[in-house]
C-alpha cells in the first residue's frame, strides 16, 4: 500500500531558490535560512517516489477565461511554463498519472469535483519548491502530481474546503494499493501583498502561528474565512490556504521535523515546515 | 491562536480584492497581458503597444494606465497584479520596482521597507 511520508508547507516564491543557493554556499549566512537548506536533506531522507505539489498558477497556464477551482494534473510529464520571460531551461517532471487517476477516481465521488489535466504547464508556483527541495538535477529524482488551487479570483476556496480536500486526498493515497511513498507539498506564502497602497504588507505575528497551528492546530486555521485571510496575510498571502490541503492529507497527529521563518524573500515572508505522521 | 477579524472584502484597507466585479471589469486587461506569455506577443506589444490594446478592447482608463505605466490604476480598474507583472517584465521590471512605482515610493526606499521587516499591519 502506498504511504504518506511526509508533508511540508513552503514559500513559492521565486527568490526563494536564490536565496537557498546564497544561504547553501555561505554567501548569505543568515541563520534563519538554515530549514531552508536543510528541508531538502530532510525530505530525501524519507525516500519519497512521487510529490504531490500543491500550487497556484499565476496566469501562466490558466487565464481569466477559464478558473478551475481545482485543477489536478494526470499528464506523464509536465513542462516549466513560460511566464513572460521565456520558458525556463528545467528538465520537464515527470508525472504518475496512474496516481494521478487514482485521486480523481477517489474524491471526485466524494464530492471533490477536480478539474482533470492530461497537459499542464507548471509555473514557478511549482518550480520553486521543486527547486529548493531537490536542487536543479539533469532528471528529477521522484514523479510529481501538480494540484493547481484557484487563490487568485474571488471567491477562492475556503479554507475549510481545502482542508477537507486534503483529507481526501489522503484517504486516497493511503487506499492506493501499490507500494508507492508519497510525500505531500503545500505551497505559497507566508504573508505578503502585491497590489494597492498596502503593498509591501506582512504580518509576523499571524505567520508564527500560522507555522505552529499547521502543525498542532489546523483546525482553527480551517476555520478562518477568506477576509480573514486577505486581512491577516494580504491579499497573496491568501495562499496560505494551500498549506491545509497538505495537512489534511497527514494523519491527525503529526510530529514537526523543521520549521524556518525568514523576512523578506524579495517582497514575501518566506516559511517552511516539514512535518510526518507521529507514531 | 490565531484571532478572526470578521472583515468584509471591502474593509480592508489599501487593498483591491480581486472578485468578480474586478475580473470582469479587468478581463480585457488581463487577457492581453496573459497574451505576454508567448513571445511572438511580446514583440506584438513591443512594437505596437496601441494595436495590441485595440486588439483586445481595453478601456480607455485601462489603456491610459498602461501607456503610463500606472499600476495601481492598472489594479484599480480590474488587473491583477500576476498578469499586470507582465507588462512589467517588458519594462525589465521587478515586481518589487512595480510595487514601489504602485504605492508612491522609490524602489530603494521600498526595498529599505521590505529589508526592515515590511508594511508592518495596521502600519
Amino acid at each position: 500500500m502506498a504511504e504518506i511520508v511526509a508533508g511540508i508547507g513552503i514559500s513559492h516564491v521565486p527568490a526563494l531558490g536564490p536565496a537557498v543557493d546564497a544561504a547553501a554556499s555561505g554567501q548569505d549566512t543568515n541563520p534563519d535560512m538554515k530549514a531552508f537548506t536543510d528541508v531538502g536533506t530532510w525530505l530525501a531522507q524519507t525516500k519519497p517516489d512521487v510529490v504531490v505539489v500543491i500550487y497556484n498558477d499565476h496566469g501562466a497556464s490558466f487565464s481569466f477565461d477559464l478558473v478551475p477551482t481545482f485543477a489536478i494534473g494526470a499528464a506523464e510529464s509536465y513542462l516549466p511554463a513560460d511566464e513572460g520571460f521565456g520558458r525556463p531551461p528545467l528538465p520537464a517532471y515527470p508525472g504518475d498519472a496512474e496516481l494521478s487517476w487514482h485521486i480523481i477516481d477517489s474524491v471526485v465521488p466524494e464530492g471533490f469535483d477536480l478539474t482533470v489535466c492530461q497537459s499542464l504547464d507548471v509555473d514557478h508556483g511549482f518550480s520553486t519548491p521543486m527547486k529548493v527541495l531537490f536542487g536543479t538535477p539533469e532528471a528529477w529524482p521522484v514523479k510529481v502530481i501538480p494540484l493547481a488551487v484557484n487563490v487568485v479570483q474571488q471567491p477562492t476556496p475556503s479554507a475549510r474546503r481545502c482542508y477537507e480536500l486534503g483529507l481526501a486526498i489522503g484517504r486516497a493515497l493511503r487506499s492506493y494499493p501499490k507500494d508507492t511513498r508519497v510525500a505531500v507539498i503545500g505551497t505559497g506564502g507566508m504573508s505578503h501583498q502585491l497590489q494597492g497602497e498596502r503593498a509591501g504588507h506582512i504580518n509576523p505575528d499571524f505567520d508564527q502561528q500560522f507555522l505552529s497551528e499547521i502543525v498542532n492546530d489546523p483546525e482553527n486555521l480551517a476555520s478562518l474565512s477568506n477576509p480573514d485571510y486577505i486581512h491577516l496575510a494580504g491579499s497573496e498571502g491568501a495562499e496560505l490556504v494551500m498549506w491545509l490541503i497538505m495537512r489534511g492529507a497527514l494523519g491527525q497527529n503529526v510530529e514537526a521535523g523543521l520549521s524556518g521563518y525568514v523576512i523578506p524573500v524579495a517582497n514575501t515572508a518566506a516559511g517552511v515546515v516539514a512535518m510526518q505522521n507521529a507514531g | 491562536m490565531v484571532e478572526k477579524p470578521n472583515m468584509s472584502f471591502d474593509q480592508i484597507p489599501g487593498t483591491y480584492v480581486f472578485d468578480g466585479r474586478r475580473s470582469r471589469m479587468g478581463y480585457p486587461l488581463n487577457k492581453m497581458s496573459a497574451a505576454l506569455n508567448n513571445p511572438a506577443d511580446r514583440e506584438a506589444f513591443q512594437s505596437d503597444p496601441e494595436a495590441f490594446m485595440e486588439r483586445y478592447g481595453l478601456s480607455d482608463e485601462q489603456r491610459e494606465a498602461v501607456r503610463t505605466r500606472d499600476w495601481l490604476s492598472m489594479i484599480k480598474h480590474g488587473g491583477n497584479i500576476y498578469f499586470a507583472y507582465k507588462i512589467g517584465v517588458m519594462d525589465g521590471l521587478t515586481v518589487q520596482q512595480v510595487l514601489a512605482a504602485m504605492t508612491g515610493t522609490s524602489a530603494e526606499e521600498f526595498k529599505q521597507m521590505m529589508s526592515n521587516g515590511g508594511r508592518q499591519p495596521n502600519g
